[in-house]
């Protein structure tokens, strides 16, 4: 992999169906309304749940009293944290990263204490939506309440309430990340430049909520759920661990999802509640997440304090980066916890610059607070962020232009020891002029003589996607695999189904799978079924994060057919009577260059399912399984610009303009890439100027409905321009490398840099998100006072 | 507690049911009717994933009481008989909006209204009116399209 990988502006791939926008084959029932979700489910006999949740941040569990609500008509039991004691395990966070992580225990249902407004404390089935939700106004709870801690920086003081017992400083733990001499560059530079950035907490807030149907046969001992997940054969293993039932007695069914962004593939309470309860009451049980409840309980996202310094020369030049972050980790360490800030974010701190000089500590902070995990980007928007804010502030202390700045450090030779190809300068480049930079610096210009404040923010990204390979996996304490699964089952009239182990939630692998498929064999896509999400219907998997479906789990695909082929043209080999090396295969025919006669693919299907000739030392059939671990990761990148006005009288943000220039090497289905972009600016734009998870000082959750939670609507968003550069990675055989994060990555960082360099006459060179009206209005406010009045 | 009995329409098949006072309609349409059209995505009435037309006016039906419905006429987006909303619906699909369809069938019946109302929206009023409907997949550009390629359509076939 040392030679470095074409950059082109078109995409060269005109083999069958791979490149080309297909429209999905998935939208007709949804557009209906007749998705597979699991709410529109019902299973006979069964019954409804809901948990009782803590309405204290932080208190001691004294005593549950449930004869009451246990007496009502239609309840069939209640379950609280005595109920469970040993019987049930733990949950167990899932990437242990960094040394000395202290994990504290996270019972199911809370028994002494309740850490967090939400926290699980008594689990209740019924006979009814309506019975239940009366049973829980009935169970008596009686609690020591105790101080609460939310601020993940006041919770590390000296003297705050410890959450855990044997944690201190509410700390799980500081994993460092380093390279160079940071101390050395300190010294060296002409200054150092200093901030402090929040990175807003969020709520991944998918549009459907958490919801379980599970039932458990006593005859088979075996147990069958319907489940939101982006990863059905992690989740089984990990209800496996927790309530240890064998893992092959668990059967995980996952039909449409209503959108995960990272939430829907941690392990929950509810998903131990509701399978040890249909088994230990008997019946199937539904269990359906509220919208307030999905804030109170659903995990939540960034939640970031960070520190930066940069030690700089005065031509602009980064010589280190030091990093002090605080993490809010929540009350318990969910599954990726750890490794989100303290991998995700300080590996990828320098963005995409060379910052020879690094050092980076992490410090894991629990606090009386809904866990927090990965929500789409992991860890890879906070770094972005960080790195962009503090490029614009270099510019802003030496006077330069950011896109200089940007230049002078930009990462320019590939592979580096980071990234397996990329085209950093170029898509800035790009992003530069399709945005008419210099066209937009004399509109502002004009503009501010008017009165008028308009911005510009052309910010630059790279992410890692497709974690693999599993060794490396290994070594970060990241307990999966990097692989991902397909089978191929070829019918015997020639149709196929694959099984792959990447399971959609919107995505629209039902189509972009069957393209590849598709191709690679050289038949209709009609011809080409995908089954997803199914722990018995696909044999092995791992699942859909960190942008891997198509650079992992497409590439399995790929491989996997190529595979079946293989082995066909052993059979035509027989069938053409000659010798296997000579038998090609083109248009979905085999032939030889000497024999004319041309066998398509659905006649060796044939012959091979019946197999009365067959080769020998081959076994009957063409299926195929295959598992794809990659040699690495690989890294997409772009530049994503924002043009802005604000409105000083009000402090509204208007957004004038909004252009994505992306690569993600090859793209199966532009147009799903697309979407995927749109659908990740749209967060991205979210978290910049729309949405803060807020807690009271007692720690009850202010931001604990729709209502109170601002997702942007149709009405707050701009349409986008989007433009896309291919450079392939040789990281995989498709040249593929993901896209649904990079909007969420590259948005915020691109608002907040255009909103600051609108008030730049204010002197104001940073606000932290979200950048609502009132924050932007008292911002300028404050500096009009300071300074006098805009200059 | 005291059953009322209610005749309601839906998708031109008429209902007769016996429920509780409480019932929501969209709980009506999916626990009674198995209408599966009308998620749910809130219990504030933010999300516009539930909305139906009642009696031709968009609705958000996490907000109705079932008992209110009485002889009302209910459309959602299940029914295939309304040739501008199966022009909506191909639309979406043509241009990609939608990813993980749980918006969809709100969104589709909000643009139906809308297009009832306004022929030839501009970019503006189709996030104006589609402002009650959350979507977190799509971040709404080819829900735009999909609406104003529907108005046009619909407006010359209309003209033919
Ligand atoms: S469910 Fe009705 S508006 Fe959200
Ligand atoms: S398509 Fe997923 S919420 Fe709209």
């Amino acid at each position: 992999m040392n030679q470095q990988s074409p950059i082109s502006k078109t995409q060269n791939l005109s083999q069958g169906y791979i490149g080309k926008s297909v429209p999905r084959r998935e939208d007709a029932r949804l557009l209906d309304g007749a998705g597979q979700f699991i709410d529109n489910m019902k299973l006979p006999n069964m019954t409804y749940s809901a948990v009782l949740r803590s309405p204290y941040a932080h208190a001691r569990l004294l005593s549950i009293n449930t004869e009451e609500a246990l007496s009502l008509k239609g309840i069939v039991g209640i379950l609280t944290g005595e109920d469970l004691k040993g019987k049930v395990g733990l949950i167990r966070p899932n990437w242990i990263a960094g040394q000395d992580i202290q994990i504290p225990d996270h019972p199911v249902l809370a028994f002494d204490k309740v850490n967090y407004t939400g926290d699980a404390v008594a689990f209740i089935v019924g006979e009814s939506r309506e019975a239940v939700q009366d049973a829980l106004e009935m169970i008596e709870v009686e609690y020591e309440v105790l101080d609460p801690i939310i601020d993940e920086e006041e919770a590390f003081q000296e003297g705050a309430v410890q959450i855990h017992e044997g944690i201190k400083n509410n700390r799980a733990g500081k994993p460092l990340m380093a390279w160079g001499d940071y101390r050395k560059a300190a010294e060296e530079a002409d200054q150092i430049v200093s901030l402090k950035l929040i990175n807003n907490r969020l709520i991944p807030s998918a549009m459907e909520p958490r919801v379980l149907l599970a039932s458990f046969d006593k005859y088979s001992e075996k147990l069958e759920m319907y489940i939101p997940s982006q990863v059905p054969h992690l989740h089984r293993r990990w209800i496996s661990d927790t309530l240890g039932w064998p893992e092959h007695k668990i059967h995980l069914k996952v039909p449409d999802i209503g959108g995960g962004f990272g939430a829907k593939m941690h392990l929950y309470v509810e998903e131990i509640l509701v399978a040890y309860a249909a088994k230990h009451f008997g019946c199937p049980i539904k269990w359906t997440e509220t919208r307030s409840e999905s804030h109170l309980s659903t995990h939540h996202g960034r939640a970031h304090t960070q520190y930066i310094d940069l030690a700089i020369k005065n031509d602009g030049t980064v010589l280190g980066l030091k990093l002090k972050l605080f993490a809010n980790m929540g009350a318990y360490l969910s599954n990726m916890a750890t490794g989100v800030p303290s991998v995700n974010c300080t590996y990828f701190a320098n963005g995409n610059y060379n910052i020879p000089n690094y050092f980076a500590q992490t410090n894991l902070i629990f606090t009386n607070t809904v866990p927090v995990d990965a929500y789409r980007g992991a860890g890879r928007p906070e770094a972005t962020y960080l790195i962009e804010r503090s490029m614009d502030k270099v510019a802003e202390v030496l006077g330069m232009d950011p896109l200089e700045v940007r230049r002078k450090n930009v990462i320019q030779k590939f592979p580096h020891n980071f990234y397996d190809s990329g085209s950093f300068l170029k898509c800035m480049e790009e992003a530069k002029s399709s945005f008419k930079y210099e066209e937009k610096r004399e509109l502002q210009a004009q503009a501010r003589e008017e009165g008028r404040y308009l911005g510009i923010g052309i910010i630059n990204y790279t992410e890692s996607c497709g974690m693999a390979p599993s060794t490396v996996l290994g070594n970060l304490g990241f307990d999966r695999g990097g692989y991902e699964s397909a089978e191929i089952k070829v019918h015997p009239d020639g149709k196929v189904t694959l099984f792959t182990g990447s399971t959609p939630q919107g995505h629209g692998h039902h189509t972009s799978f069957a393209q590849i498929v598709a191709s690679e064999l050289q038949i209709p896509m009609e011809d080409v079924e995908v089954i997803t999400g199914d722990t018995e219907a696909v044999p092995v998997g791992v699942g859909t994060y960190n942008s891997r479906s198509m650079a992992v789990g497409g590439s399995a695909a790929k491989i996997c057919a190529g595979k079946v082929i293989e082995k066909a043209k052993k059979y035509a080999a027989l069938k053409l009577r000659c010798k296997e090396e000579s038998v090609l295969y083109q248009e979905g025919h085999f032939f030889t260059e000497e024999n004319e006669k041309r066998i398509p693919f659905a006649k060796i299907a044939r012959m091979a399912a019946v197999p009365h000739h067959k080769p020998e030392d081959v076994t009957p059939g063409l299926d195929q399984l295959y598992t794809h671990d990659p040699i690495s990761m690989s890294s997409p990148n772009g530049s994503h610009a924002a043009f802005v006005e604000v409105d000083i009288e009000t402090g509204k943000i208007e957004i004038l303009e909004y252009l994505a220039v992306d690569d993600a090497g090859n793209l199966i289905n532009p147009m799903l890439a697309e979407g995927q972009i749109h659908g990740g600016i749209a967060q991205g734009i979210g978290q910049a100027l729309y949405e803060n998870t807020v807690y009271s000082e007692d720690g009850q959750l202010l931001s604990g409905s729709l209502l109170d939670y601002a997702v942007p609507k149709a009405d707050q968003l701009p349409s986008f321009k989007t433009d896309f550069l291919y450079t392939p990675t040789q990281t995989n055989p498709l040249g593929a490398k993901g896209i649904g994060e990079a909007g969420t990555i590259a948005a915020p960082p691109a608002l907040v840099s255009a909103v600051c360099d609108a008030l730049k006459p204010f002197g104001i060179d940073h606000i932290d998100m979200p950048l609502t009206p009132p924050k932007i209005w008292k911002a300028i406010q404050s500096a009009s006072q300071d300074k006098g009045g805009a200059s | 507690m005291k059953k009322h009995t209610v005749k309601i329409t839906v998708n031109g098949k008429e209902h007769q049911s016996e429920i509780d006072a409480r019932t929501l309609l969209t709980h009506f349409l999916r626990d009674h009717l198995n209408i599966t059209s009308t998620n749910i995505g809130c219990d504030t009435s933010q999300c516009g994933a539930c909305t139906v037309l009642v009696n031709g006016e968009s609705v958000k039906s996490c907000t109705q009481l079932a008992v209110q419905m009485d002889g009302a006429e209910i459309t959602t987006a299940a029914n295939d008989q309304i040739s501008d909303i199966e022009v909506i619906k191909r639309n979406f699909h043509e241009s990609h909006g939608l990813q993980c369809g749980y918006c969809t069938p709100g969104m589709v019946m909000s643009s139906h209204e809308l297009l009832k109302q306004n022929s030839n929206p501009s970019d503006d009023e189709i996030r104006d009116a589609l402002h009650g409907n959350i979507c977190r997949c799509t971040g709404y550009h080819n829900i735009i399209e999909a609406v104003k390629k529907s108005a046009a359509e619909i407006r010359e076939g209309a003209a033919s």
